[in-house]
């Protein structure tokens, strides 16, 4: 037989147990206490994109050659390249300005997909709020190069698959070098 | 151990004396010496209260295995300063169309009756403030002035929210009195006295040597306390009570057009009726200030009705915790179909017990005149609101 108010002993008992359980069970407590313990994202995460730099110098090793492809693709049109030019006025292959205004992208990759030079790329940065809603939102070129190991470190696979790739471009067209050396070898040596 | 135990007493008669001896008049002395209690039994409740109010929110967070409050000093023990300056800098805003007299008087008047029922509580062996013959009595009639103020509050405020929030108050306000004061009657009954100290004073001793005569451990004695306990969430309109400030219908009752200080003051007065109410709830049936185990009377008995009293609150916490609001008509049917016929039984019970020898005898009998209405009324309640599978007419 159910005795009348059984319901509201099981149901202190319940937060009782819940209540002790929180002091000694680990596993209960989910919180996170945010500024002291960060989370460690997904490796799929992203916020805002960046450019990637080889090397140590990030105006000699950045990747990008100012194609101008990513600014044609993006949506909200939150990218703007300036390509630099020598004293001629010859076209140089390298932005002299390269900014992205993070309060208008809306994180949707499409400049990453569509760069042919794997130059840029998704950060996971995230602790971007400033007290000014203008200028501190539009990163220029020196805010958004970072290095490929950095790179490495947030997205390991893509990272890896990346360097990957550029390796095995690097090599056939050193071998392609050398093929068309070797072809150019023996004509020479009939001219000769 | 003696010292200790009159330890806050022998302080003002020091302090007094030490007074005396720079040539205060004896008229000067005798203010000094109620207000020094004033001050102390005020300060100790705001002391609680500020506690309380962050220890709830942590307990309420560990029920749902949460951190709670841990940012301002250590473990979160400054929370109450950080609230405290927030509400003492909001904008105290008065609606336009509201009566400005009435809606500036109902915190203060909220607050009167909750301090000046702290008066009659016995803190400790020969710790009362007022020794009133008629202790109980004062209690409920100057607690009684907390509805006047929850309809000022409503009334003075001009909306709808909070008319409608303070009739709900007073509906169950003055329902709730009705078993929480028989139920106090049959404590006050088998002591003989409606005056705290001798009610603390007839639970003492203990049977077999160890068991407390306290009034809870009777049968009769613990279905009025636990009346008596439902009674005061009820009237400290605490949750599973706290219609009257239902957000989800009512946006918070009375209190919804109450900012800044006045908010604050009404918080604060609640909180402090709850301590006196959990204090009068010690005292009628958890024995006072008497220590539950002989060898345990080397700790002061003020520390024994303090102990006594934050174990009370830490329960009510724990049942808002854990219970879900009531609705109105459950409520008010609560009140008078169960509480109201169960206090008679614990009235019965009480009296039986009495005229049968206080032993084991009354025990017994006690036992059955409470258990049988218990059973009948519980089972029939249960029935009559039991959740049945809703049938559809137009749909499925």
């Amino acid at each position: 037989m159910n005795l009348p108010g059984a319901g509201l002993i099981q149901g202190l008992a319940v937060t009782a147990r819940n209540f002790v359980g929180s002091y000694f069970e680990k596993a209960r407590m989910t919180t996170e206490q945010y500024p002291e313990e960060r989370p460690k994202l997904p490796e799929n995460a992203r916020s805002f994109p960046f450019l990637v730099f080889d090397g140590d110098d990030a105006e000699a090793g950045m990747r990008c050659v100012a194609c101008k492809i990513c600014e044609k693709e993006c949506p909200p049109q939150c990218i703007l390249i300036v390509q630099d030019r020598d004293e001629a006025g010859k076209a140089l292959k390298r932005p002299k300005v390269f900014e992205i205004d993070i309060a208008v992208c809306m994180s949707c990759q499409i400049c990453v997909e569509v760069c042919p030079f794997d130059s840029i790329r998704m950060d996971q940065d995230y602790e971007l709020s400033s007290f000014d809603r203008f200028a501190p939102l539009v990163l220029d070129k020196a805010k958004l190069l970072k290095s490929n190991e950095y790179y490495q470190s947030i997205h390991p696979t893509e990272a890896a698959e990346t360097d990957a790739r550029l390796e095995a471009d690097r090599k056939k067209k050193e071998a392609a070098a050398a093929a068309k050396a070797a072809k150019a070898k023996p004509a020479e040596g009939a001219a000769g | 151990m003696n010292l200790l135990e009159r330890a806050p007493i022998e302080l003002k008669a020091w302090l007094l004396n030490l007074l005396g001896v720079f040539g205060v008049p004896d008229w000067a002395l005798a203010i000094l010496s109620a207000l020094l209690i004033i001050g102390t039994v005020i300060a100790v409740f705001l002391g609680l209260f500020a506690l309380t109010s962050v220890m709830e929110r942590k307990i309420l967070a560990r029920v749902q295995n949460r951190l709670g409050p841990n940012r301002v000093g250590p473990f979160g023990l400054f929370q109450p300063v950080a609230d405290g300056i927030k509400m003492i800098t909001k904008e105290d805003l008065v609606p336009r169309g509201a009566d400005p007299i009435v809606h500036f008087l109902a915190p203060v008047v909220m607050m009167v009756p909750a301090l000046l029922v702290l008066a009659i509580l016995p803190y400790g062996r020969d710790m009362v403030p007022v020794e009133l013959e008629a202790g109980i009595l004062y209690f409920f009639a100057v607690g009684a002035g907390t509805e006047v103020a929850v309809f000022m509050a409503g009334w003075g405020s001009n909306n709808k929210y909070s008319v409608l929030g303070a009739m709900r108050a007073i509906a169950q306000m003055i329902s709730y009195e009705i078993p929480l004061v028989l139920s106090a009657i049959v404590a006050a009954m088998i002591a003989g006295s409606l005056m705290p100290s001798v009610i603390v004073a007839a639970q003492g001793g203990f049977a077999f040597g160890f068991v407390p005569q306290w009034f809870v451990f009777t049968p009769w004695g613990f279905t009025a306390g636990l009346i008596f306990y439902i009674g005061a969430l009820a009237e400290s309109n605490r949750s599973p009570f706290d219609l009257p400030e239902g957000e989800s219908e009512l946006v918070a009752g009375h209190l919804t057009e109450y900012s800044g200080f006045k908010y604050a003051t009404f918080f604060m007065a609640e909180y402090v009726g709850m301590f006196a109410i959990c204090g009068l709830f010690v005292t009628l049936f958890l024995g006072g200030w008497q220590a539950p185990l002989p060898f345990l009377e080397i700790i002061p008995s003020w520390c024994w009705f303090f102990g006594k009293v934050c174990f009370v609150a830490f329960t009510m916490i724990w049942v808002r915790a854990t219970l879900p609001r009531l609705r109105i008509d459950h409520l008010l049917a609560f009140a008078w179909k169960f509480l109201l016929p169960m206090s008679f039984a614990a009235f019965l019970a009480a009296a039986c017990w009495h005229y049968a020898g206080r032993g084991a005898l009354g025990w017994g009998m006690s036992l059955v005149i409470v258990a049988v209405p218990y059973l009948a009324l519980g089972t029939s309640f249960t029935r009559r609101f039991a959740v049945s599978k809703r049938t559809y007419q137009f749909s499925e």
